[in-house]
């Protein structure tokens, strides 16, 4: 019982006992100590004399980006339907790839548990873990910068999410249905095609279009790597220092953005 | 029952108006026509590549940890410390703004100057975001962890808010009525109702804060992708291997423990 007799001879209460109460105080006191490790490791190279005149260089680029160069925007249009078309065509291959992904890593639906499943998994995990900038970075260095190393970044990236969602939507599938398909004498490509996809189509419709929503947003800034679209525009103009022109593209991204995921709400709603 | 032909039974369809569904697939089909066609693609630079892209595969095969490991240590410590950092500092600022956000525990103008917050931080992708404070604070980790955090913060204290707005309001007012004062309120009734999350998703976010560090070097944010993308401008395909291998491990191992750390509150 976690009590402690006060020195008035008085048995009091407590919630926990004393070595869980000095366990915890351990705990925090080494959380402390590692986040203000951290703080000194990670500023052992930084120029304070910078960070000290940020309100400065802050109020310095506001004055230089206002007022937005509007005529930059006639020169966006096509980078804006590149950045679509990697968003969209990427989700669509990320789409066809991972189907097959979730349907090997799920449970229910596995054909071999051994072997099949953990590479599935491994698949995911890998695509998971890595940004889709960063497979835009590997891609362009291998075929060169363009909207094809976009989308195929955006659809390695895309592997990992729909197959993690989708096959634990599969995993959860209700196995009395599946069992009635089997029991009228259905072949294994039946029991996917009437037992699961039916009860996991609303699902999967809304994964998709999330997904979509997310790889807009991505899109926007793969150029900055190389591989087209808006950020390309966006990265030169950084570059250049051109920064009214940077304004417009902020500007062009918040609406995309913006409008994606009004696309995307409206879609899933309508779906679930 | 002559002349009637045999229907055949035919899962319903997603779309059950058949106009709309029809309407869908041709727009679908006439997206498709145009986005292909007006897609440039170097073919014979892409043909090239492939020799290069198996070089890449090759690599994995045989990552090289050791000629760099000055740079990819360097780089790692520096992703890792930025990480513990932002999310730290990100949670406890995500704490009075998830407060603020909240409409059925904030006055309308607090209300709404929180709410901004966090629209700013979540409606720009984390990259474009390192830019800006790039620029403001100079290269280094510095920038990196400043971003890091203000994404914290709008993310946090959305889900936050999100949870405060769905919490039992008979408990706070069982609490009220005992004659509780506004402090005592938020400890004894609203807090535990959403610490359990709140801790939860903390330990998401520090999973997502490494994923992101490890991006936005490539601005010149600090971390591990300014290593990354040196290596790639070099093509030294092994060391690139090597961090990546090294950034899928840890994403592993962060995800397998903020996993177990998830169920245990639970």
């Amino acid at each position: 019982m976690p009590i402690q007799t006060l020195p008035t001879g008085q048995v009091a209460w407590q919630r926990r006992t004393m070595p869980a109460r000095l366990a915890r105080w351990f705990g925090w006191l080494l959380g402390v100590l590692l986040v203000v490790q951290s703080w000194q490791v990670m500023n052992a190279d930084t120029i304070w004399e910078f960070v000290y005149d940020a309100p400065a260089q802050a109020g310095d680029l506001l004055v230089r980006m206002w007022p937005p160069r509007w005529s930059v925007l006639d020169q966006l249009w096509r980078p804006l339907w590149d950045t679509l078309n990697m968003a969209t065509l990427g989700t669509a291959l990320g789409v066809v790839l991972g189907v097959p992904v979730a349907f090997l890593a799920a449970r229910t639906t596995t054909p071999s548990a051994t072997i099949l499943r953990p590479i599935a998994l491994l698949v995911i995990v890998a695509s998971r873990s890595i940004n889709s900038l960063i497979w835009a970075l590997l891609l362009v260095t291998v075929m060169g910068p363009g909207v094809l190393a976009g989308i195929i970044a955006i659809a390695l990236r895309s592997i990992g999410f729909i197959g993690k969602l989708l096959y634990e939507a599969l995993e959860e599938t209700d196995a009395n249905q599946v069992e009635a398909i089997t029991a009228t004498g259905a072949s294994a490509a039946q029991r996917i095609a009437f037992g699961f996809i039916p009860q996991i189509m609303p699902t999967f419709a809304g994964i998709s279009v999330y997904r979509w929503d997310i790889n807009i947003r991505e899109s926007t800034v793969l150029g900055l790597v190389g591989a087209g679209g808006i950020g390309l525009q966006l990265n030169a103009s950084v570059s250049r220092l051109a920064w009214p022109e940077v304004t417009v593209m902020f500007a062009a991204i918040l609406c995309t953005v913006a409008v994606s995921e009004w696309v995307s709400a409206r879609v899933r709603a309508a779906i679930i | 029952m002559s002349g009637a032909a045999i229907r055949r039974w035919r899962p319903p369809p997603l779309i059950a108006n058949a106009w709309l569904r029809l309407a869908i697939y041709c727009g679908a089909a006439l997206y498709l026509a145009l986005a292909l066609g007006t897609l440039e693609v170097n073919w014979a630079r892409v043909a090239e590549g492939l020799v290069r892209g198996w070089a890449f595969v090759a690599a994995f095969g045989e990552p090289d940890f050791t000629s760099r490991w000055g740079e990819i240590s360097e780089g790692m410590v520096e992703s890792l410390t930025m990480t513990v950092v932002s999310t730290v500092l990100g949670v406890a600022l995500s704490l009075p703004v998830g407060l603020g956000a909240a409409r059925n525990l904030a006055p309308l103008p607090v209300y709404l100057a929180c709410r901004g917050i966090i629209a700013a931080s979540r409606s720009f992708p984390e990259i474009i975001i390192a830019i800006l404070f790039v620029k403001m604070f100079g290269f280094g980790p510095l920038a990196g962890m400043v971003t890091l955090t203000f994404a914290t913060v709008g993310f946090m204290a959305k889900l936050l808010a999100e949870d405060l707005e769905d919490i039992d309001e008979a408990q706070v007012e069982a609490v009220r009525a005992a004659g509780a004062n506004w402090a005592q309120v938020m400890v004894f009734a609203v807090q535990p109702q959403v610490l359990p999350r709140f801790i939860g998703l903390s330990v998401y976010r520090l999973d997502i804060n490494f994923r992101e560090s490890a991006v936005i070097g490539i601005v010149g944010a600090g971390g591990i992708g300014a290593t990354l993308n040196t290596s790639f401008d070099r093509y030294e395909f092994g060391t690139s291997a090597a961090i990546l291998l090294l950034i899928i491990g840890i994403v592993m191992i962060a995800e397998y423990s903020s996993g177990i750390i998830r169920k245990r509150l639970q």
